[in-house]
């Protein structure tokens, strides 16, 4: 389908760009991702890394389609949405709702043992699917087609630090469409960790097998300073436009005001109501945002991480039309295998890779176009990463530990390599921050 | 008091609520409750003919009553989509049981008609509005009536009919159908015809003919002396406003249109902008956020590829296209339909929320 002639490429309203500015950039151009053709012949190079284009074995008409097919099965489901997948959702709310309301009744007896564990199971699983299979996916606007006010992406807020404008702006707008591009997707790494080898080593970076561990720990937390760009704004703060500390004020200010009433919730109110059981249920609530915030980091990390998924030079996408953009998705994401459960408590981010083919499809398709997905990956010679949630999960730690430490550079060693930035920030030349930029294995 | 103390209760609940309302756990259990979002449930359907039903809705405590010949928005769930039309209220007017009534008649391809009459189930929860609509009798009742009434357009007038007393004013109703079996409350109509509520005259218009304004000095002699109400196709509305007017009567007509705008899809067209009060012109392939945007609006965006919903606005009326999949979106007058503007074109017209 081509919509309209081929124009260059765009980026979106990012926090750092001022609207005239966006709006002049913008002025008569259209996204090529509209648009399934007009794709320049593209050449290969490999990356920074020496590591192959992961579709350099695809020609243009391949590519081509492959989104015609891929926007055959959305146009397929999509028209079969109705009272069937209305009433999932709805049930799934619910039953969420039921047993958070139940959970916290327990609660307030949770001086018994009993009640303690029933209450903080009970609440942890409510909130995991409200954060997954309720929250994320309404986000998303995959319930918009029912035109139902409450359950909408423009209406929806959930139990989450981060508040669901800035979380969709980050992720809904950013990540989703510059999935797994180095430079451009900062969900590789949240900013914080290194996992993949293109990605530029920093000292930082030595400590990453424990700063994985507390961020999966204070999960919402590490989603709320991510959205804010905090590091990223505080470190680069004098050179920020007014308008660009206004922004980030505004953002921050709403974002305390919405921990100020989560932490209210969970860890006074809820507890002060419990009476004598008061500790009990403060300690009960901890738990169950923690289970939750190590469930959901697990998940996630499982969604881009584990081995043999890929990532993209930045360059690599200007121009890109619908067909490249679909197989950056499918290349740069993996799924977790597992039983119904499973998938429902992981919000269907087991299917990572059909979520990120099409972010607005009704979770509870996802696992029907799976093995279509699968099929046309394999006949294109593109590899379908699944596997259990621990084995996945277990590979993407192995990978934090190693990339912990820079890549072998020609003639040197990883730890040399460390020593010698050490060394530099000791004789105060340098300092922890700099960037060890990529030796390029295509000129050694 | 304890005024005070519900308040602090109600604080309270919200506190711990929070992110959602309390509302949304009350909602749960007590849908009709006082103070909720205004909602109805089905408690009984009526066959009228073959494609015509009467649909009993028990209003939420909320509903604060209406007057006859109003109408009420209903909007209902069809195949998972909720969907808002306007329905003529044909009950009684503080009826004893609390219930109110419209009798929707299927049309061919009406997406809400149809479920009403042939799928929907008593149970089901709908969504309401209050009451509104000036197609009412004043007080007092004029001594002199005439209804002009076409098809389904006889539902204002039935809920005028069962609310006025059985005898009074003189009230001369035509109605028009095609069949004699199309005609909807044709046992009650008739009753009241025998018991002199009024003088009825049935036209059965697949062999009669459609009625002829031109005929009603035969018809209604003093048809001049009559206030009149009339409802039904746009052809006969059109047809008396014109006639009334040519006879220097405007003041004398009331009329209920079913169909106040039609909108009809096409390739491109105006996208008006509420806000900042701007018409854009737009062809049927561009974006309507480009369109904006090339006329130096600013406009809310995201991926601009359809995935990432962050430029969504609200449609109030009009029609767009889904450049994706041609799917065609359209909007009443009333309407608020929020739509995305990177991957929809304006279809004929659109007013936005800008
Ligand atoms: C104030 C008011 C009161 C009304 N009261 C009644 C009532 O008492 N009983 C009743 O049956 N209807 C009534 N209607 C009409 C009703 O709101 C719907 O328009 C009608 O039921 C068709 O809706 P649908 O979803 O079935 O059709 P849609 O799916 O919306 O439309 C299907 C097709 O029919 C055409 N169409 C839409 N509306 C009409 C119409 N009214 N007449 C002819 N063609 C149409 C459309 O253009 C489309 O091509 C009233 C409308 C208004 C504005
Ligand atoms: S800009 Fe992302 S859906 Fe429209």
């Amino acid at each position: 389908m081509t919509l309209a002639p081929e124009r260059s490429a765009i980026s979106p309203t990012a926090p750092h760009v001022t609207q005239a500015q966006h709006v002049a950039a913008e002025q008569h151009r259209l996204n090529t991702r509209l648009s399934l053709e007009g794709g320049a012949e593209r050449t290969h190079p490999p990356k920074k890394s020496g590591r192959p284009n992961p579709m350099g074995h695809l020609t243009n008409e391949q590519i081509e389609a492959i989104g015609r097919e891929l926007d055959a099965i959305r146009a397929e489901v999509m028209a079969s949405r109705g009272a069937r997948d209305a009433a999932y959702i709805r049930r799934v709310i619910r039953v969420q709702r039921g047993l958070e309301i139940g959970s916290r009744a327990v609660l307030l007896f949770s001086k018994n043992k009993y009640a303690w564990l029933a209450g903080t199971a009970g609440l942890s699983l409510a909130k995991i699917l409200e954060n997954m299979e309720i929250g994320h996916n309404v986000l998303h606007g995959q319930w918009d087609w029912m035109r139902d006010p409450k359950i909408h992406s423009t209406s929806w807020d959930w139990d989450m630090a981060s508040p669901a404008k800035q979380w969709q702006h980050s992720h809904n707008e950013l990540h989703h469409t510059y999935t797994n591009v180095l430079g451009r997707d900062n969900d590789l790494g949240y900013g914080l960790l290194r996992v993949d080898e293109d990605q530029p080593w920093e000292l930082f970076h030595l400590g990453q097998p424990i700063w994985h561990l507390i961020n999966a720990m204070f999960f919402e937390y590490g989603i709320a300073a991510y959205d804010l760009e905090l590091r990223g704004n505080l470190q680069n703060w004098d050179e920020l436009s007014e308008e660009e500390k206004a922004v980030f004020k505004a953002n921050l200010h709403e974002m305390l005001g919405k921990i100020r009433k989560q932490a209210m919730k969970d860890y006074v109110l809820h507890p002060l109501v419990s009476g004598p059981s008061f500790l009990p249920t403060l300690l009960a609530n901890f738990t169950a945002n923690t289970v939750r915030n190590i469930w959901s980091n697990t998940v996630i990390i499982c969604g881009h991480f584990p081995d043999g998924i890929d990532t993209f030079e930045t360059d690599s996408i200007e121009g890109e039309t619908r067909g490249e953009w679909y197989l950056r998705q499918m290349l740069g994401s993996g799924n977790i295998s597992g039983s119904k459960f499973t998938h429902i408590m992981t919000g269907n981010l087991s299917h990572q890779i059909e979520h990120h083919l099409f972010p607005d499809m009704p979770s509870n398709r996802y696992s029907e176009i799976s093995p279509r997905i699968k099929a046309l990956m394999e006949r294109n010679d593109l590899h379908y990463v699944t596997g259990p949630v621990l084995k996945q999960a277990y590979q993407v730690y192995r990978k934090v530990c190693r990339l912990a430490l820079p890549n072998e550079e020609p003639g040197r060693s990883r730890w040399s390599v460390v020593r010698g930035e050490l060394g530099k920030v000791v004789k105060g030349k340098g300092g922890a921050r700099t960037k060890r930029h990529l030796p390029s294995t295509a000129d050694a | 008091m304890t005024a005070g103390l519900a308040e602090g209760v109600w604080k309270l609940a919200s506190a711990i609520a929070t992110p959602v309302l309390p509302d949304d756990y009350l909602d749960m259990f007590a849908p009709l409750r006082a103070g909720a979002e205004l909602r109805g449930r089905i408690t009984a359907i009526h066959r009228e003919t073959a494609d015509a039903a009467t649909i009993v809705i028990t209003p939420g405590r909320s509903w604060a009553g209406h007057v006859p010949g109003q109408y009420v928005r209903i909007g209902i769930d069809v195949n998972g989509v909720r969907q808002w039309r306007a329905y003529s209220l044909t009950s009684l007017a503080g009826a004893p049981d609390g219930t109110i009534a419209i009798t929707p008649k299927a049309i061919p391809d009406g997406v809400v008609s149809n479920h009403l009459v042939h799928n929907a189930r008593p149970g089901t929860l709908v969504m309401l509005d209050q009451a509104i609509g000036d197609f009412t009798l004043p007080t007092p009742t004029p001594d002199k009536i005439l209804f002009i009434t076409g098809g389904s357009g006889i539902t204002p007038v039935m809920g005028m009919l069962r609310n006025l007393p059985s005898a009074g004013a003189d009230i001369v109703l035509l109605h028009s159908a095609p069949r004699a079996e199309d005609v909807v409350f044709a046992a009650e109509l008739a009753e009241r015809d025998r018991s002199g509520q009024i003088d009825l005259r049935v036209r059965h218009t697949d062999t009669d003919g459609m009625l002829d304004l031109a005929d009603l000095d035969r018809e209604v002699p003093d048809w001049r002396e009559r206030q009149a109400w009339v409802c039904g196709p746009t052809g006969l509305l059109d047809a008396a406003e014109l006639h009334w007017a040519a006879n220097d009567l405007t003041d004398a007509l009331h009329v209920e249109r079913f169909r106040p705008t039609i909108i009809e899809p096409g390739e491109g067209g105006e996208i008006t902008l509420l806000g900042s009060k701007l018409t854009i012109d737009a062809d049927g392939a561009t974006p309507i956020l480009d369109a904006a945007e090339d006329a130096g609006v600013l406009m809310k965006s995201g991926c601009r590829m359809g995935i990432c919903f962050g430029c969504v606005v609200t449609m109030r009326q009009g029609a767009v296209r889904d450049l994706r999949t041609g799917e065609i979106t359209t909007a009443e007058p009333g309407d608020e339909l929020p739509i995305q503007t990177c991957i929809n074109a304006v279809a004929g017209s659109c007013d936005l929320e800008v």
